[in-house]
């Protein structure tokens, strides 16, 4: 993450903190946003199930960041992994955080943020068939082992970062981190039973566009809020997030066309997505007519992948991959060829005559997916021999709504018949057990 | 005494109600389902999978009728729900055993015709 230009400033800078608190707020508003996005793609039965993996993700994510994961991605340590100086919230307080003019208690709770919204992303690999309980523990762990090594590796002086790599805002551990997760999750879950035998199909486009459209929202915090101050890089970072979407939309619309003569909705809401993912990296650092460069070809690869994934037997179940983990992966090497001195301040790409840049760029887009990966992979076996990760295919056919938590999302009323109290719910009345 | 059953286009119910009011046919019900009548299939798009829809929405008229009005109820479903498309449904004329009208117990003929107002 970019440096403010108040760097090493002693002293808290009112401007700086009052943006920084409404940032937060609205990055933290993207996970809610992704628990509807995620709603509305997948069928109705398992409408709440799927929203809860994101609220869940807010309720664990945030205590194992306070507990242990913002020390291992911000503590002093080696170029792997921080210390446990910061563990338990140990020394978070008012006095500014390093090379920032902001409360480190803010920084704190900014991206503690991030961590959430990185772990509900990758519960879209697993959506309508995952257990709730073995989600919940994989989400913890997944935080701390996963988010906070990458998050470390990024921004809090790992390796990745001591080497060189510009990453403004996550496209390490947030973007490939969740995306190349995403595709170990699936694998090791394995497909919904009746993946590539019957159409499973969104149930509300509606969802589906309002989701996109609150994280577009959200991430003007999450891009803007990377600079940690209201200096240039965050400035260029937030107006470089409503460029880039808003041409990968345009170049989506036509991708459509192409393919079947009509440009479509959840196309669309996918699409905000992809653009707003692929200038994550690169926020602080490119022009903006490069920002709106990035959207048109950061849209192509995302787009190949939507098309050839569901013909393959991996149900990676809301294209995780191809939203996250490509289009983070095409934005951070595209800062490699075009990061521009003049508007970043830290360094030149490759048609600025630094080559070495994308080099640096090249080794994250190999080694945060490598991890993110491998990791994933292991931690979800080891879950796995413990207990079963995945529903019956009896429940599966339920839904995860009923099964899962004991709820509908479009309850009708109808048949329903009120019991007095709970105890006559367990004494008197047999109920049947989906 | 005939029980009347019309599968009509959902764009069209409108234009049906319109034609059985104009041809004096009362009490009605309506509900939404699901057929096929080897109209051609709709494709739709959800990211990378294209399906073929092999049902269409469609609505089903259950008329019941005196024998007299079994030919006008008729004429207002084609008249209405006509497009010349493929699609555009069916009319099922069945006999009908027994009608009773809840509130007054009235039976058969007088339980399907409307009352007077």
């Amino acid at each position: 993450m970019a440096i403010s230009e108040l760097a090493m400033s002693a002293h808290v800078n009112a401007g700086d903190t009052a943006w920084m608190l409404v940032a937060t707020a609205m990055v933290l508003l993207m996970t809610p946003a992704l628990g509807l996005f995620y709603a509305g793609l997948v069928r109705s039965k398992n409408t709440l199930n799927t929203f809860m993996m994101s609220i869940g993700a807010i309720a664990v994510a945030t205590a194992t960041w306070a507990a242990i994961g913002y020390s291992l991605a911000f503590a002093k340590g080696n170029g792997f992994i921080g210390g446990l100086g910061h563990a338990f919230m140990h020394g978070v307080a008012f006095a500014p955080r390093a090379g920032t003019a902001i409360p480190q208690l803010l920084f704190f709770a900014f991206q503690a943020t991030f961590c959430i919204v990185t772990v509900a992303l990758v519960s879209g690999a697993v959506v309508e068939r995952m257990r709730f309980g073995p989600f919940l523990l994989f989400a913890a762990l997944w935080s701390v082992l996963v988010y906070a090594v990458l998050a470390h590796w990024s921004f809090g002086g790992g390796w990745l970062q001591a080497h060189g790599t510009l990453d403004f805002a996550g496209g390490v551990p947030v973007e490939m981190g969740s995306g190349f997760s995403a595709l170990a999750a699936a694998l090791v879950v394995g497909a919904r039973k009746d993946y590539g035998r019957q159409a499973l199909l969104p149930h509300n486009a509606v969802y589906v566009l309002l989701g996109a459209g609150l994280l577009w929202f959200g991430w003007f915090g999450f891009n803007g809020g990377s600079g940690f101050s209201t200096g240039h890089s965050s400035v260029l970072a937030f107006t470089n997030t409503l460029l880039t979407p808003a041409c990968t939309l345009a170049v989506w619309f036509v991708l459509d066309l192409l393919r079947g003569r009509r440009v479509t909705a959840i196309g669309a809401a996918t699409a905000i997505i992809v653009g707003c993912v692929a200038i994550t990296p690169a926020g602080g650092y490119i022009s903006p007519a490069w920002a709106m460069g990035l959207g048109v070809v950061a849209a192509l690869p995302s787009y190949a992948i939507i098309l050839w994934r569901p013909r393959t037997r991996v149900d990676e179940t809301l294209d995780v991959l191809a939203a996250h983990g490509t289009a983070g992966l095409t934005g951070i090497l595209f800062i490699g060829f075009v990061a521009q001195l003049a508007w970043n301040g830290k360094a030149n790409g490759l048609l600025y005559g630094n080559a070495a840049q994308l080099g640096h760029q090249a080794i994250a887009a190999l080694a945060g997916p490598a991890y993110a990966f491998a990791a994933t992979f292991l931690l979800l076996r080891l879950i796995g021999v413990f207990m079963p990760l995945r529903a019956t295919e009896h429940e599966e056919a339920l839904g995860m709504d009923i099964v899962q938590h004991g709820e509908e999302a479009y309850a009708t009323g109808e048949g329903a018949i009120l019991l007095s109290t709970e105890a006559a719910l367990e004494d008197a009345i047999p109920v049947a057990q989906p | 005494m005939k029980l009347v059953i019309a599968i009509v286009r959902p764009e069209k119910v409108n234009d049906v109600l319109e034609a059985l009011y104009r041809a004096e046919v009362g009490g009605i019900s309506m509900s939404r389902v699901q057929g096929h009548g080897g109209e051609l299939d709709r494709v739709e798009t959800y990211r990378g999978t294209t399906v073929k829809m092999g049902l269409s929405e469609k609505v089903r008229f259950e008329v019941a009728v005196s024998d007299a009005f079994v030919q006008p109820t008729i004429d207002a479903f084609c008249a209405g729900a006509r497009t010349g498309e493929v699609g555009d449904g069916k009319i099922f004329v069945v006999p009908l055993e027994q009608a009773v009208r809840i509130r007054t117990g009235e039976t058969d003929e007088a339980a399907v015709t409307p009352v007077e107002k």
